[in-house]
């Protein structure tokens, strides 16, 4: 063993050292490989877990917070969901269909060992600019994947966005989040008793990923990277549901006392992190796991990242039920060790002990690192830059090209490739502002969005993340659900850049700046580092995975207009200065600069309020936050959405007609409605202080604006605009 | 209610019968004995992850000759997406299903009129009733020869046609019955469009008029 | 130049999970077929292509195969030439 092999598994000099005198001697191979994986950024979070510990993750309604496989919130009495997001952006460049297909498979995994089922999907996919020479191939391999492994364990992917910027060109991000159910009890990862049998079912053990987590996610690609071919990881969807159903029931019957998923860092991670956490130890009997290809080094079988596999506690004395549950399952399942008192993770070959490392070292007491932070030098020029609110002669035109544009043009394509209604649960499906799902047995739902603006944090970290909360409680409040819970994916570069940890410090401090402000906790999430090659960075890209409460879910509301005849209104304050780092910007005119819009977060949670009451109280016929494209594309959206055009037939604004239009101010909505329901909501809104403006009605078969007007139809062709079409030129 | 590994559209197929008054048991595929069932259903899934082909391990399953049987006695028995591909496979009913045309999978709201009003399954459709009902595959193109069409054609087998055909299959076919009748195969999920809020509950109409087949039959 | 016909087998790559050959593997002892292992399931492509010789119609054949034929991170193929 050469003195610097740790350094090819990405451990330091001083890490090496530290180990040395964790185990008062040098570590053996294996030993090595299991600190290589536990001590990667991808498993240990050393570069953020300090920082985590600043976002708000208490609140009413919160069983699980952060610490176990997802956490878990009361929605009604009586009924809990698991919610949590996850990254598999690193596997998905070099293999899109089964990195995507993988990503969904842990994440559910991580749902169904906290004793729930799996219910709802959805996912945060950023991709480089539409024309980019790998962007159709990306894009088409992890729709696919997502698509076949959500589809085949039968869990609807109900929402989510894609996005299409350069920054991503060669660093896609794929975020997929999970809600789950819990049938009967909660579990979690422990194993509180000496004596207790391990028992690891689901899909044999091969060579897969073999140094993934700890090679690949921890270390930036390069053009080499498709060279790290043997480390992606093959699904198996049919295995994935055998798993769920058999874990589920091992669950319901009380049978097994702690459950972990098998995922980054392979058997050696839920080992460490179960006897860590109950201050207990592990033997793990290498012999005893059932291998898919033969002659497996031990470093390979404790790291190996095969799909598709979880690791169960249980008493000797039930351990035999657990087989028997597996074998109906037509799973393979081994007891493949023992709980022990001894706090070290011990592992056996051929009845010698070959590794044996203190659980705590690999699992809790893993050395952070506080990383340098350093503002960038770039960011007061790039403030100072124009933010892209030039006028247009032919505003009629802009509207079509922001229709058309990737950002904002229908994503039917990606969502028809999910099944989206299994498990009839489904009230609002995707191409809306949040997915409501109907919980199982209740009258009440949930309402989920995923958001991440990428953009705007690269303008503002701060400000951005904080954008970021605020428009996922939005999309969630239009449907007239109440935001209560947050899972974020923090998606950034190289932490060893001060640049990088500055943006990843400011996002936090945006995110518990909104969630403290709006009443959410963080219940849980994932961060991916090293998102960047050949130096340059991702945008700093926190994706808010959004959970609201909707008690009556008859009760929802969607962005489609209903009826002719009803009017419209728009509720919020509108600036005409929020274009910096807008959809209007970039498509009309080609800018990225300024500030982002600005945000007032208790006039935010005021119109959150109202639309709750409204919804509640069955006042209205659609509701649309604003986003991307300002007033006009809502109003555009809707329409489509609806099949039915609006008339603006409001007073002409003080300010320029684009501004009025296309700005695009936080704390917005657009909603429809009945006329005889226009004085209660009046009411409504002034008692919460919300502006509210009457805009004109719905009807007709144009998008009439007022100054201008534009064919449905024609709208409907340039929304249905697919991003690897012809290329429109503005 | 056949259970094969990778089905999964079960619980929600069992929630919506018992909801229209019938009693469900599901039945793992190594089962041999259908208890006595009325009607057997074969519900949508990915039976062995579609793997080799779409419904081509499943046939081979302990669970099938009871259910051939069952079906070659008369008895009642629905194929619903995985599960019409099964019984193609088994040989109880003809074709095949191929894949999409656009090569994409499909989950979508769909129309498809009613062609056969005789059979069991559409004992409560109205002449001229299109059903708006979902699909969601990408191996739903039915696909049979010259000579079989020709059968299914004069035999009126042909149950259900697509009013606007998403897939690819020849003559808009949506689902089709055996020549006695008793066995249907249809690609869309009718256990999905059974309520209102969710979207549609012209379902109702094709379950609900099975499950009074049954009940004349008993 | 002479038109050779090529056919190609694509399978998945040694080490990597094949979850099609691992289901057909265990539903074969159901239909009572026994000392049946190591099932691999992948696809076999035949085309036609014309070329100098035999050595060039493999080489360009390959090079399709690398290309687009076979994912080169999970599969791997091998190419058989034919002089029709």
């Amino acid at each position: 063993m050469t003195e610097t092999l740790h350094r090819d598994l990405g451990l330091t000099d001083g890490e090496h050292e530290l180990i040395v005198s964790i185990l008062g001697r040098l570590p053996n191979i294996t030993e090595l490989a299991m600190f290589s994986v536990m001590w990667s950024e991808h498993c240990s979070y050393k570069s953020s877990r300090a920082l985590l510990s600043t976002l708000p993750t208490e609140g009413e309604g919160v069983l699980v917070g952060p610490g176990e496989g997802a956490g878990v919130i009361e929605v009604v009495p009586g009924a809990a969901v698991a919610w949590k997001i996850e990254s598999h952006n690193h596997p998905s460049f070099v293999e899109p269909h089964n990195g995507a297909a993988t990503g969904v498979g842990g994440i559910v995994r991580d749902i169904t060992s906290m004793g729930a089922r799996p219910i709802a999907l959805l996912d945060s996919l950023r991709f480089g600019s539409a024309g980019g020479t790998r962007t159709a191939y990306l894009a088409s391999g992890v729709v696919g994947g997502i698509s076949s492994y959500g589809n085949a364990i039968g869990v609807p992917t109900v929402g989510g966005e894609c996005i299409f910027e350069p920054s991503y060109e060669n660093n896609p991000l794929v975020n997929v989040a999970c809600l789950g159910m819990v049938e009967t009890e909660i579990m979690r990862g422990r194993a509180d008793n000496p004596g207790d049998l391990v028992i690891l079912y689901g899909s044999a053990t091969g060579r897969d990923g073999i140094g993934g987590a700890s090679v690949l996610a921890s270390a930036e690609l390069g053009p080499d990277s498709s060279d790290k071919r043997p480390s992606v990881q093959v699904g198996d969807p049919l295995t994935e549901k055998l798993v769920i159903e058999a874990s589920l029931e091992l669950v319901a019957k009380s049978i097994i006392s702690g459950l972990q998923d098998l995922g980054a860092g392979g058997i050696c991670c839920p080992a460490s992190e179960m006897a860590a956490k109950s201050g207990t130890g592990i033997r793990i009997d290498l012999e005893a796991i059932h291998l898919r290809e033969a002659d497996m080094a031990p470093f390979e079988i404790m790291i190996s990242e095969s799909q598709e596999r979880m690791l169960a506690v249980v008493s000797p004395e039930r351990a035999p039920e657990v087989l028997e549950v597996c074998r109906t399952w037509e799973l393979e399942a081994r007891v493949v060790g023992e709980v022990t008192d001894s706090g070290l993770v011990e592992v056996v070959v051929s009845g010698e002990i070959a590794a044996s490392v203190p659980a705590a070292a690999l699992a809790s007491e893993v050395p952070l690192l506080k990383r340098e932070t350093g503002r960038p030098e770039w960011l007061d020029d790039l403030r100072a830059a124009p933010n892209g609110d030039d006028p247009h002669s032919d505003l009629g035109a802009c509207l079509l090209a922001l229709l058309a544009s990737p950002g904002e043009a229908s994503a039917r394509w990606i969502w028809e490739q999910y099944d989206h209604m299994i498990l009839l649960g489904t009230v609002l499906g995707p191409g809306g502002d949040a997915a409501v799902i109907r919980l199982p047995g209740s009258a009440a739902a949930v309402a989920l969005s995923l958001d991440g603006p990428g953009r705007l944090c690269h303008l503002d970290p701060y400000e951005g993340a904080r954008l970021a909360v605020a428009e996922a409680a939005r999309n969630v409040a239009c449907t007239g659900a109440r935001p209560a819970a947050v899972t974020n994916c923090l998606n950034f570069g190289n932490p060893e850049k001060p640049e990088v940890m500055w943006s990843f410090q400011e996002a936090l401090r945006g995110i518990a700046d909104s969630c403290s402000a709006l009443g959410l906790p963080v219940t849980g999430g994932n961060v991916s580092f090293y998102n960047e090659t050949l130096g340059r960075a991702v945008h700093p890209t926190p994706v808010i995975g959004m959970l609201g409460v909707l008690e009556d879910a008859t009760a929802a509301v969607g962005v489609a207009f209903r009826a002719g005849g009803d009017v419209l209104a728009l509720l919020g304050l509108t600036d005409p200065d929020d274009f910096g780092g807008g959809a209007y910007a970039a498509v009309i005119n080609g800018a990225l600069g300024g500030s982002p819009p600005h945000l007032d977060l208790e006039r935010e949670g005021a119109l959150h309020r109202l639309l709750a009451q409204a919804a509640a109280q069955r006042l209205l016929s659609s509701a649309h936050d604003l986003s991307g494209g300002g007033l006009a594309v809502a109003l555009a959206e809707s329409a489509l959405a609806g099949g039915l055009g609006f008339r603006l037939t409001a007073a002409e604004p003080v300010v320029e007609r684009h501004r009025w239009l296309f700005s695009e101010s936080p704390s917005r909505a657009l909603v429809s409605l009945a006329p005889e329901n226009l004085d209660r909501l009046r009411a409504a809104a002034a008692a919460l202080g919300v502006p509210m403006t009457p805009l004109g009605e719905v009807g007709g078969d144009t998008l009439d604006c007022g100054g201008f007007e534009v064919a449905l139809a024609e709208a409907a062709a340039a929304h249905a605009t697919h991003p690897f079409g012809p290329p429109t030129a503005f | 209610m056949v259970v094969f590994p990778g089905t999964n559209c079960e619980r929600d197929c069992a929630l919506v019968l018992e909801r229209l008054g019938a009693g469900v048991e599901l039945l793992w595929h190594t089962e041999s004995d259908l208890h006595g069932a009325d009607i057997v259903v074969l519900p949508g899934g990915f039976a062995h992850g579609d793997y080799l082909r779409t419904g081509a391990i499943a046939r081979f399953s302990p669970v099938m000759d009871a259910v051939t049987t069952h079906a070659r006695s008369g008895g009642l028995v629905i194929g619903i997406c995985n599960g019409f591909q099964v019984l193609c496979e088994a040989g109880l009913l003809p074709g095949a299903l191929r894949k999409n045309r656009g090569l994409s999978f499909l989950c979508r709201w769909i129309e498809v009129r009613v062609c056969n009003y005789g059979t069991p399954f559409t004992g409560r459709a109205e002449q001229g009733q299109t059903l708006r009902l979902p699909i969601n595959h990408f191996e739903g193109g039915y696909y049979c020869d010259e000579s079989t069409l020709a059968e299914l054609q004069e035999n009126g087998q042909v149950t259900l046609r697509y009013e606007d055909n998403p897939n690819g299959s020849l003559e808009d076919i949506a689902g089709i019955t055996n020549a006695a009748g008793n066995v249907l195969g249809l690609m869309p999920h009718p256990e999905r469009a059974c309520e209102a809020l969710l979207g549609s509950e012209d379902g109702v109409v094709l379950l609900a008029s099975m499950i009074d087949s049954a009940l004349q039959a008993a | 130049m002479s038109r050779y016909l090529a056919k190609v087998d694509v399978m998945p790559k040694d080490g990597i999970s094949d979850p099609q050959g691992q289901t057909i593997e265990r539903a074969l002892p159901a239909l009572g077929l026994q000392g049946i292992s190591s099932v691999r399931v992948g696809k076999s492509i035949s085309l036609q292509i014309d070329a100098a010789d035999e050595g060039d119609a493999r080489r360009r054949v390959s090079e399709v195969c690398a290309r687009l034929l076979a994912n080169p991170v999970i599969e791997s193929f091998h190419v058989v030439v034919l002089p029709l």
